[in-house]
Order: C-alpha cells, then sequence, then structure tokens
C-alpha cells in the first residue's frame, strides 16, 4: 500500500503524524519537509530571550528522533514541486512519491511589503526555527533593533527583545498596537506595557526604505513621514500569507487558504489540509489551538473513521508579559459595539451583538483572568 | 507543590493554584489531572508538558 504522505513538519504535520500513530501503528506515513526537520514550537520563538534558548535549545527533536518516536520515514530539505492529484502522486525535484492519502500541513509564508534601498535583503522575519537562529546570530553583540508591523509577532518580539536588554523601536502603520485584534482602549494599555520597557513607537507612517547606514555601522530604516530610524538589526513582522501556490497549481480550490470541508478535505480526493495553509469551511485561523483539533480529527478521518473537526471558542494569548492580553475576536462582519472597562492597564473589552449576546472579547493585564469565565458564555465558533 | 510548563506555547500549570474554573482545585497534583485534558492555551495534551524549577 503507498504510504501517507504528510507535506510539512511544522506543528500541523507533525502533531497530525503523533495524533494518527495513536490509532495505527502499521500504515507506511512519509514526512516531506522543505526545512530541516527538527520538531520545535513555532511560539516558542518569540519568547526565546526571555526564557534564554537558542535554536538549538527550542529544538524538542531531531528528524530522526522523530522518524523513531513516531515510526515515520522523514526527509528533509525536500521541496515538493508539484501534485498530481489523478495519479496520486507527489512531484519531488527529481524523484515522485505515490501516495494514499495526502496531508498539506504547509504553513503560512511571511509577507512583506516591497521595500526600497540596498539593505533590503538584510530584513529579517522569523517564521520557522532555521530563521530564528539566523536572527539570534544576527543580534550577537547588537544592541538595537526596529520592527516593523504591530501584530501578534511585532510586539511579542518587540517584549521579548526587550526582555533581552535591547532597545527596540516598532513602527506600526495603523497607529496603534494589535490593531487587527484589539478595540483602542486594549491597544493602549499593550502600548503602555511596552512602553516601559523602553520600547519606541512610530505610528502611523509606512516604512519605505532599508539602507546602509553611512557611517558603515547598521542600518536606516526609513519612513514615509521622513523619520529615520538607526538599529543595528530590522525584523519584519508585517504579515503573513497561507502557503496556497502547490495546492492552487494542482488544481485544488484555494481562497485566501487551502479550501477544506469540515472533514479537512479539500477539493481533490484524499487530499487534506489544516494548520496555517488552510481555510476550513470560511475560517482562516493561524494558531495552535484550531490546529491541534484539526490534527485529533484528521488523525481518526485517516484511519479510516471520517471525523469532523469542532472549533470551540478559540482565545489568543498574547505573549506579552509587559501587559498579558487575551483575545477572542468577534465574528468578522458582525454587527455590535464594544464594551469597555478600563482601570489603568486591566482592560476588559466585551464584544456584544445587537441582541445583547457576548461574541468576543479582548482582556488585558489583570482582566485576563476572567477568561475561563467569559469561554463558557461565548458560542462555539464552528461546533 | 510544583509547576508545569506546556513546551508548545508556554502556558504554565501551578499545583498550588489549580484550575478552579475548569473544576481542577487548587492543590491538585500533576498526576491528579485527567489524562484527557489539554492545554487550555493551545490543545495539546499533558504529554506536552515538562516540570519547571521556579
Ligand atoms: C513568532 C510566532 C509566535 C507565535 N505564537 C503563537 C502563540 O503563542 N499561540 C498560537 O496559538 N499561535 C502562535 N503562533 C502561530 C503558530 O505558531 C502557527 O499557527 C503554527 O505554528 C502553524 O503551524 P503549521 O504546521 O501550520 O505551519 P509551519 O510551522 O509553518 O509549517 C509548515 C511546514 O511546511 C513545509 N513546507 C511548506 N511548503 C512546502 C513544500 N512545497 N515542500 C515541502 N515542505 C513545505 C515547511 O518547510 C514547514 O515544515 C505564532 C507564530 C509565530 C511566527
Ligand atoms: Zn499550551
Amino acid at each position: 500500500m503507498n504510504p501517507i504522505v504528510v507535506i510539512g513538519s511544522g506543528l500541523a504535520g507533525f502533531n497530525t503524524v503523533k495524533e494518527f500513530r495513536k490509532l495505527d501503528k502499521e500504515t507506511p506515513v512519509v514526512v516531506l519537509t522543505a526545512d530541516d526537520g527538527r520538531n520545535y514550537s513555532k511560539p516558542m520563538l518569540s519568547t526565546g530571550f526571555t526564557k534564554e534558548k537558542s535554536a538549538d535549545d527550542l529544538a524538542m527533536a531531531s528528524p530522526e528522533q522523530v522518524a523513531e518516536q513516531f515510526n515515520v520515514t522523514v526527509r528533509t530539505g525536500v521541496h515538493v514541486a508539484g501534485i498530481d492529484t489523478d495519479r496520486r502522486r507527489v512531484l519531488l525535484p527529481d524523484d515522485h512519491l505515490d501516495y494514499s492519502a495526502l496531508v498539506l500541513a504547509l504553513g503560512a509564508d511571511t509577507w512583506t511589503p516591497p521595500l526600497d534601498g540596498d539593505a533590503v535583503g538584510e530584513v529579517f522575519s522569523v517564521n520557522d526555527l532555521m530563521d530564528y537562529g539566523r536572527f539570534r546570530q544576527a543580534l550577537e553583540g547588537n544592541k538595537s533593533v526596529t520592527i516593523l508591523g504591530g501584530g501578534l509577532i511585532g510586539c511579542e518580539f518587540a517584549n521579548d527583545l526587550s526582555n533581552g536588554g535591547f532597545q527596540v523601536s516598532l513602527v506600526e502603520p495603523l497607529g496603534r498596537c494589535l490593531p487587527m485584534l484589539l478595540p483602542e482602549a486594549a491597544s493602549a494599555a499593550v502600548g503602555r506595557g511596552l512602553e516601559s520597557l523602553g520600547v519606541t513607537f512610530h505610528f502611523g507612517p509606512l516604512a519605505k526604505a532599508v539602507h546602509h547606514n553611512r557611517n558603515g555601522q547598521g542600518l536606516v530604516t526609513e519612513l514615509s513621514d521622513g523619520t529615520h530610524l538607526e538599529s543595528d538589526v530590522v525584523l519584519s513582522a508585517i504579515g503573513l500569507r497561507p502557503r496556497i501556490d502547490l495546492a492552487k497549481d494542482a488544481g485544488l480550490r484555494t481562497n485566501r487558504g487551502i479550501l477544506t470541508d469540515r472533514t479537512l478535505r479539500t477539493s481533490a480526493p484524499d487530499v487534506y489540509a489544516l494548520g496555517d495553509c488552510a481555510e476550513v469551511e470560511g475560517h482562516v485561523l493561524p494558531y495552535v489551538l484550531p490546529l491541534m483539533a484539526g490534527a485529533r480529527a484528521l488523525a481518526k478521518t485517516l484511519a479510516g473513521e471520517a471525523t469532523p473537526v469542532s472549533y470551540g471558542v478559540m482565545p489568543v494569548t498574547i505573549k506579552t508579559p509587559a501587559c498579558p492580553v487575551v483575545v477572542c475576536p468577534p465574528p468578522e462582519e458582525l454587527e455590535g459595539e464594544w464594551d469597555v472597562q478600563a482601570d489603568g492597564n486591566d482592560v476588559q473589552a466585551l464584544f456584544r451583538d445587537q441582541e445583547g449576546a457576548l461574541r468576543g472579547y479582548a482582556l488585558t493585564g489583570e482582566a485576563v483572568k476572567e477568561k475561563l469565565k467569559l469561554n463558557k458564555e461565548l458560542p462555539a465558533l464552528m461546533p | 507543590m510544583k509547576k508545569w510548563e506546556c513546551v508548545v506555547c508556554g502556558f504554565i500549570y501551578d499545583e498550588e493554584e489549580g484550575l478552579p474554573e475548569e473544576g481542577i482545585e487548587p492543590g491538585t497534583k500533576w498526576e491528579d489531572v485527567p489524562e484527557d485534558w489539554v492545554c487550555p492555551d493551545c490543545g495539546v495534551g499533558k504529554e506536552d508538558f515538562e516540570m519547571i524549577e521556579i
């Protein structure tokens, strides 16, 4: 029998394998990955200085250890070039592999808007363990970092790098921290928290260019309002886009992500998708909680018992200890209002729909303790 | 009393505090937390936690 082939060795790929092996010890499984195949937890990349962890410390297992632990084959450094869904075959650079079932756990790509300047090639983004290793190396002996983007990843790095003793400047065109996730009062609390660590904000302008400093030391980031920010290192944390190209080229249906039904089935037979690359019945949720729900359901499906995934309440914890945040964003386009109670940096913002029902929340500071209570009041995202 | 950290997301289970809202009383030892309990922040199981010294 042809193996089950999993593309991707991130949390989605490896957790699917782990959960599947709890149910089926025999069926051959091959994991293909473009990276080095070490098992690591991506959320830990933005707490590395606080926890004093190097890239090697964060690697929980080598690909050989994963292979042995789960009785699977792991092929690293392999970039899958195409999928032939009629022949049930993945196309490798100079080889191919036939599958009985295929799991796409491809993740998301970092996205940075086009920048000018002679140092654009030196702008970092940190989206996997290998990136993290290079980033840590670049920081060695240096003192200052400019972060582009004040979303989850940008704010977490701002906190972590400050804890690591770096002087951090953060550029966010939308004018406040976590603008896509939080109402204003909560953003302000996070901003004050990070400011207390010494982070300086540049709210409003866009980054236009990154140059080498003329004196030969470090980099200069040029903003659309004319500001020049000097720093040793520049980190881009602007956006993530689900990796859909491989699926799209193979004729699978895609939208923002690779489209799946509730059993994580794509539009091609025996091809499944989960994690950051997937759009599950309209939901693109690039977080670990939904991915784990997906891995457990998919493991059962692959083991022969078709199992739909359910999403309960899906809160997101943002690792900014200077001002802790938990947010459960209300459904997009739902009409309603935020009811905000703020006491210093402790903000409780509750989003209620027009019938007055709780549909989302944002909590900062001490108010994060209300999370579990509020979760009970919220409807499940996809019951 | 010990503390246990989720290796995936960093959530900390403190035996002293328990998780009363989830029905886990203060003082509940890690080994007495139900086997099917999952991390409230990221959903991984008990096997993905390790003991930490604080
Ligand atoms: C800094 C940071 C902090 C975060 N913190 C949190 C947090 O606290 N809580 C939370 O819930 N979420 C957090 N997230 C999000 C979370 O980490 C992701 O949702 C999750 O890790 C995605 O896992 P994945 O397996 O879908 O993708 P990835 O981990 O990106 O894995 C994708 C895999 O696919 C492989 N691949 C892609 N294309 C190909 C190809 N053509 N051929 C072969 N291999 C291919 C890659 O090599 C890789 O192995 C954070 C993200 C970042 C970047
Ligand atoms: Zn966790």
